[in-house]
């Protein structure tokens, strides 16, 4: 495998080959895809959410396709964090050799602290990403996210125990995200991740009644990137902490403008459900999109368009 | 799995609303290996994949028959001959033919007959003897009678309007069938759940399911659900499900 130095970031104090993830809930445990490539390719990734207990998640139908998007509503199923731990990790172990993003889910603030704890204790894992923008779970996820005192007071739960970088996934679906960025900032985050999906909804002709199961349910994919790409801004422009940028990045050039616009790095969501290799067709066309745009050294860029 | 470009060898309509298409693999191979596969096919101007089951193939070639349902399976019956399709190819588990008896029954409902084609060719090859129920709701929409006939299978027909064969369903075949040692079935989930009320309870089976797909490989879990097994992803660990396991 052939590193391009150009491309490297820092994340949180952990080097990363490039800044260029999969999001989670569309890599799995990550063991899957690396039946089809050389998943070392990727900077990193974050691996599906996970809760304390073990979760079905959502009934079905779970899925609606968009224009430039899909809607999800899975529930955040789950083997939960013991299985996890047990089972998933070591799989993951053999055939990722850097560290991975924990993705944390919870429906209190004990929670997500408990599954901190126990994740933070796992070598293999770098950062610990703490979902509070969940929008397919009732009375938890989301719940933390629309309120900044609420999340603040989730972050600060989970430093207590972590001793990892913790991150913040916000949700797109609140009024003010720059108050609750810096309410998670304030309140010892080390990082923000933005943006998880956006509350859609999409309605069946024939049937007369929504698609989804569970009626609603998060939009994502190409046709949410301007709204990321703004998300991102303001949030760099208000905090002092790193920013992953999230949201229908599905090229090269994507990642790109993600980070004149402030990403540290980014994730890859939807796109890898339509194309499971567009991760590392992305990698691979990094260096000469940098070079059509006479970028000689990724880190330089961040935040360019300020 | 794998990522893989056809071209469109043919695409004919052979029923009301439904259409045969031949696609010949360029490089690699198709990889299918076991009736009741299916393949995920990229459209253009849609953003997610039509997951599609896979009737027939050779080495060279992979056939599929589809219903135009809604716009992306539309869009396909217009594609003509010598365009290329970006598809996915093998995905999911299909059926053990080993597993599936000496006497089995095949049932296919609508637009799960296809894969009972592929079914029924594969245990003719091991010397087996499948009878074959066939469901449509009337004659417009019969397809491939003769295809199977030419198998050497024993065929039934049931329209829900009697235009064709037995008048009503493929459980009221069903019921008039015996000497049977298997049920292999695909079709809407109703017929599924009405064929294992109607088939002697004794008897295991393999039941293909649909659900509506995100990527169609089992990173999503968008086609999850629960069996007596534990959690299964109708895409990657199904579509086919053991009689034994399914929880109706």
């Amino acid at each position: 495998m052939v590193k391009d130095l150009r491309t490297k970031v820092e994340l949180c104090g952990i080097e990363m080959d490039n800044p260029v993830m999969a999001a989670s809930g569309t890599f799995g445990y990550g063991y899957e895809y690396a039946e089809l490539f050389e998943i070392n390719v990727l900077g990193s990734f974050s691996f599906k959410g996970t809760t304390l207990e073990p979760r079905f998640g959502n009934p079905t139908p779970r899925i609606a396709e968009c224009n430039e998007g899909l809607i999800n509503s899975i529930g955040l199923q789950n083997p939960g964090v013991e299985k996890v731990i047990e089972e998933e990790l070591p799989k993951l172990a053999n055939c990722l050799h850097k560290k991975v993003m924990a993705n944390i889910g919870g429906f209190s603030i004990e929670e997500y602290a408990e599954v901190s704890r126990r994740l933070d204790g796992c070598d293999q894992i770098g950062w610990l990403e703490i979902n509070v923008s969940c929008p397919n779970v009732h009375d938890g996820g989301i719940a933390f996210g629309t309120d900044p005192e609420a999340a603040a007071s989730v972050v600060r739960a989970v430093k207590e125990v972590a001793t990892k970088p913790v991150i913040v996934k916000l949700s797109p679906n609140v009024t003010d995200i720059v108050a609750i960025a810096k309410a998670c900032e304030k309140a010892g985050a080390d990082g923000i991740a933005l943006i998880n999906t956006m509350l859609g909804m999409r309605i069946d002709l024939k049937t007369k009644k929504p698609v989804i199961a569970n009626k609603m349910g998060g939009f994502s994919g190409p046709a949410i990137f301007p709204v990321a790409v703004r998300m991102v801004y303001q949030v760099y422009e208000a905090v002092d902490i790193p920013v992953i940028g999230i949201g229908g990045i599905s090229k090269a050039e994507d990642v790109i403008e993600m980070m004149l616009a402030g990403a540290t790095a980014v994730q890859v969501g939807a796109a890898n459900l339509v194309d499971p290799y567009v991760c590392k067709k992305i990698v691979e066309d990094l260096p000469r999109v940098m070079d059509k745009y006479g970028i000689t050294n990724l880190e330089e860029i961040i935040g360019g368009a300020h | 799995m794998k990522d893989i470009r056809f071209t469109i060898i043919s695409n004919k309509k052979i029923a009301d609303k439904t259409y045969k298409m031949v696609l010949g693999c360029e490089d690699n191979g198709h990889g299918v290996i076991n009736p009741g596969q299916f393949v995920n096919i990229r459209l253009d101007g849609f953003y997610l994949r039509r997951p599609i089951s896979v009737c027939d193939w050779n080495e060279e070639t992979l056939t599929i028959i589809y219903k135009t349902v809604g716009r992306g399976t539309e869009y396909m019956s217009g594609l003509k001959e010598g365009e290329k399709l970006d598809i996915l190819t093998p995905l999911g588990n299909g059926y053990d033919t080993a597993k599936c008896g000496q006497n089995p029954i095949l049932i296919g409902g609508g637009a799960g007959v296809p894969p009972m084609y592929g079914l029924c060719k594969e245990l003719k090859k091991e010397g087996k003897n499948p009878t074959v129920v066939l469901g449509f709701n009337s004659e417009k929409e019969v397809f491939y009678i003769d295809e199977f006939k030419a198998l050497g299978a024993d065929v039934k027909i049931a329209t829900a309007d009697g235009s064709v064969g037995i008048k009503g369903f493929v459980t009221d075949a069903l019921k008039e069938l015996s000497g049977y040692d298997h049920i292999c079935a695909c079709g809407p989930e109703p017929m599924l759940k009405a064929i294992d009320n109607t088939a002697d309870e004794n008897i295991e089976g393999h039941f293909s399911f649909e659900e509506r797909m995100g990527c169609g490989f089992g990173a999503c879990m968008g086609c999850s659900c629960e069996t007596k097994y534990g959690n299964k992803r109708i895409c990657k660990d199904g579509p086919v499900l053991e009689r034994s396991e399914i929880i109706w």
